[in-house]
This record gives structure tokens, C-alpha cells and sequence, in this order.
């Protein structure tokens, strides 16, 4: 009998450089979180993509449900004040 | 309110589906999409992720017989790449709630299938060069816009791919070149390759279009955005030019330039063969296939084993990983 057990799910962070974010690249399938770092570089990085690898297990990661988009963004649609271009100066108003 | 062929009335559900299709925006793993377009998705991403798996094999036969230490060192890299190609499809199919160990049990168990190319044998060198030039090639035809499919972890697995699959095709082209510059055996060498390749990747392009039923749901759902058809002639019409500068023959007595058109015209492939090959009859489908069962199959001790210390040190201590802050 083969065991139907899989490596749980991994999702991968990657920084490309100093002084940028993190940003997810994908995800692998680890048994734990050193085999997750290992294949994250195998998988992510063959081509120096990174300097700093997270990896996260996926089911820790909670998401906002697509049908709750309205109720957490729309509020600020409407707040149009909260960006620069809704204020008029005068031209002779340089650098600002 | 719009209506659908059936006059049955959309739902909200259907009609935002549709309207971000329309709109070229992606399909994303939590939205709302049809049973039939997740279905289409898994089996053709399986498949995809599975000929990237298999795909391994016929080049992975020349590793150890490679002509010198810095081709081996190419090889190898380039079937870790395609080892990394199928791992993006499989975890792209994972967001569609597709299993991946169900997925790779039926490719062990002959339920799903791979691309019919892989089935061909590599009696020879040379073959590694045909094959980075024209069945990475012809992948590159077909990937290139898969980038903008409508699924958006499909489109980024493509992204990234496609950024990969260059490599795979100049390194190929340039064994051929290389063969092509040195003795006149050698140069046969690299013809009889052609030879061997050139059928199996026109058809790597599927049927053709008015034999192949699947394609129209997928072009209306944005999954594919070019027909077989249209994928081929483009393939042709980049490696015919690509065959003259290596001076070797395309093997297809009709293939000729058609000044109206401003295509190749070429000739038909032997249908027949494909099929044959689709069905499991291929030259290697029986070693690919049981090769890769082998593989799991042996490779279970390992997997068991690795699960079973990490639940183990997870029991003993939280994993030991460096913090890094935000
Ligand atoms: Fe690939
Ligand atoms: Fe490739």
C-alpha cells in the first residue's frame, strides 16, 4: 500500500534585492520549514532572483473573501480628498 | 439583463465572471468561475506540469554521455529548469483545489496524459540540439501567450517560464550550429535530427483546428488565445528561416514560401502516428511511463521519512528558522 500523505503546502516571499519588499513568488510543497527554505532556493532562486527567501506555511495565511470586497474598499472610493490632485493652487505654486 | 444562448438569465455570479473576462482582467484562485472552465484548467495545467516532469527524460539520457564537462553542465541545467516548470504548474493547479498527488497518480496510472513529443526516443547527440531548438521552440510558440491566459496563477507560472525557456532554446540551437560547423558526419549528424524532430514538434501543436472540439470553449474563456493552427504556422515560419542559417533541409517536400500569404505553406503531418502516439503506442510511452512510477515508487522511503521527523521535531520543539522583521 503507498501512503497518500503529501508534504503540506508552502507559499514562498522572495526578496530580489536590498531595499525592496518581499514579494510572493509562488508556492512548493516542504516537509518542514528547513526543506521549505532549501527547495524555495532550488525552485525560486536558480537564477540569483533573490537575496532573501520567507516561506510561510499556507494555511497560516488568512485572506479577505472576495465577496467582501465592497464592504472593505469601497469606503474609500469615495474619499477622493485623501489624494493630492483634489486640491487646485495656483500654477506660480511650484514643487508641491 | 443578459442573456445567454439558452435565454437563461445570468447569474451575478456568471455575470461578473464574464465581465471580468471581457474586461482582460484575471480569474483569480477565490473568484467564482464555471465547473467547466476549472475542469478545462486542471486537466490542461496537469498536463502541461506533466510533460514538464516527463520531459525530463530524454535529456536526462545524455547527462553522463555528454560531449564535454560544460555541455553536461548545461544539461543538467536545463533539466532542473524543466523539474522547476512542472513544480510552478503543479502548484498552480493546487489553486484550483486539483490534488497533486492525485495528479501525479494518474500519470503514473496512464489517466492523464503529457505532450505526445516526449514519447520519441534520443538515439543520439545531436537530438539534445533538436531538441532545445525545436521542441523548446515550439513551447515558446505555445507559452509565450499563455502569459496573458485568463487564469492568473497560470499567466505568472508562464511568466516565469517563459523567462527560462530562452536558454533552453539557444543552447539547443547552438549544439546544432556547433555540429553543423565541424565534419561532414557531424553535420549529417545534426540533419538526421532535424529529421527525427521536425514531425514530432509540428505536432506538438495539437489537431488541427477543425479537428479539435475542446478549442473553442477555451479560446472563448481566454484559457488559449491563438488556435493550433495559427500557433503552428507561426512555428513554422520562424524555424524554416532558423533551418536555412544552420544550411540543413527541412524534411517536408511541400513546404514552400507563399509571397501572397507571407507564410510557409507546409505539408501534413502523419495524423495517424499522432494518435497512435496520444493513445500510449508511441516508441517510449512504456518507459516513460514506468520510469516515472519507478522513481515515486522508490522515492516513497524518502518521503515517508521526511514527514515523519518533522512531525517528530515538531513535537519537540516549534522549527528552527531565522527571524527576519518586517
Ligand atoms: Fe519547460
Ligand atoms: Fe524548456
Amino acid at each position: 500500500m503507498e501512503s497518500k500523505k503529501d508534504y503540506p503546502l508552502w507559499e514562498v516571499f522572495i526578496r530580489s534585492n536590498r531595499g525592496i519588499d518581499h514579494k510572493h513568488a509562488g508556492s512548493l510543497r516542504a516537509a518542514d520549514a528547513e526543506m521549505a527554505l532549501q527547495n524555495a532556493r532550488d525552485l525560486y532562486t536558480r537564477r540569483s532572483e533573490g537575496v532573501s527567501i520567507w516561506v510561510v506555511p499556507s494555511n497560516q495565511i488568512i485572506a479577505s473573501d472576495p465577496d467582501d470586497k465592497e464592504i472593505l474598499f469601497d469606503p474609500s472610493k469615495d474619499k477622493i480628498y485623501r489624494h493630492p490632485t483634489f486640491y487646485s493652487l495656483p500654477d506660480e505654486l511650484e514643487h508641491m | 439583463m443578459r442573456a445567454n444562448q439558452n435565454s437563461k438569465t445570468l447569474s451575478a455570479d456568471e455575470l461578473k465572471f464574464e465581465e471580468l473576462l471581457a474586461s482582460g482582467r484575471k480569474i483569480e484562485p477565490r473568484d467564482w468561475m464555471p465547473d467547466d472552465y476549472r475542469k478545462t484548467l486542471i486537466r490542461q495545467i496537469g498536463q502541461h506540469a506533466h510533460s514538464e516532469i516527463i520531459g525530463m527524460q530524454p535529456e536526462g539520457n545524455w547527462i553522463t554521455r555528454a560531449p564535454s564537462l560544460k555541455r553536461k553542465a548545461i544539461l543538467m541545467s536545463k533539466v532542473q529548469d524543466e523539474a522547476g516548470h512542472g513544480l510552478y504548474l503543479y502548484s498552480a493547479a493546487e489553486t484550483l483545489e486539483a490534488d497533486r498527488t492525485d495528479m501525479l497518480e494518474k500519470l503514473n496510472n496512464g489517466k492523464m496524459k503529457y505532450s505526445s513529443i516526449f514519447n520519441y526516443p534520443t538515439p543520439c547527440w545531436a537530438d539534445m540540439g533538436a531538441i532545445g531548438w525545436l521542441v523548446d521552440g515550439a513551447a515558446i510558440c505555445n507559452q509565450v501567450p499563455l502569459c496573458r491566459t485568463s487564469y492568473g496563477p497560470y499567466a505568472r507560472a508562464m511568466v516565469r517560464i517563459c523567462k527560462e525557456e530562452s536558454f533552453h532554446q539557444r543552447q539547443g540551437y547552438e549544439i546544432m550550429l556547433t555540429l553543423c560547423r565541424g565534419s561532414a558526419e557531424q553535420k549529417q549528424m545534426a540533419q538526421d535530427a532535424l529529421n527525427r524532430w521536425w514531425w514530432p514538434s509540428i505536432m506538438m501543436f495539437g489537431p488541427r483546428d477543425d479537428k479539435s472540439p475542446n478549442s473553442e470553449l477555451s479560446l472563448k474563456w481566454k484559457i488559449k488565445l491563438f488556435s493550433n493552427d495559427e500557433l503552428r504556422q507561426k512555428f513554422v515560419d520562424i524555424a524554416v528561416p532558423q533551418a536555412n542559417i544552420l544550411g540543413l533541409t527541412v524534411p517536408d517536400n511541400d513546404l514552400s514560401w507563399n509571397e501572397e500569404t507571407g507564410h510557409y505553406t507546409y505539408g501534413e503531418p502523419d495524423w495517424e502516428e499522432f494518435f497512435e502516439v496520444i493513445q500510449g503506442n508511441g516508441p517510449c510511452n512504456k518507459e516513460r511511463v514506468s520510469n516515472r512510477r519507478e522513481a515515486h515508487e522508490n522515492g516513497q522511503w524518502v518521503r515517508d521519512a521526511a514527514i515523519a521527523y518533522a512531525e517528530k521535531r515538531a513535537k519537540i520543539s516549534r522549527p528552527k528558522t531565522t527571524q527576519d522583521p518586517l
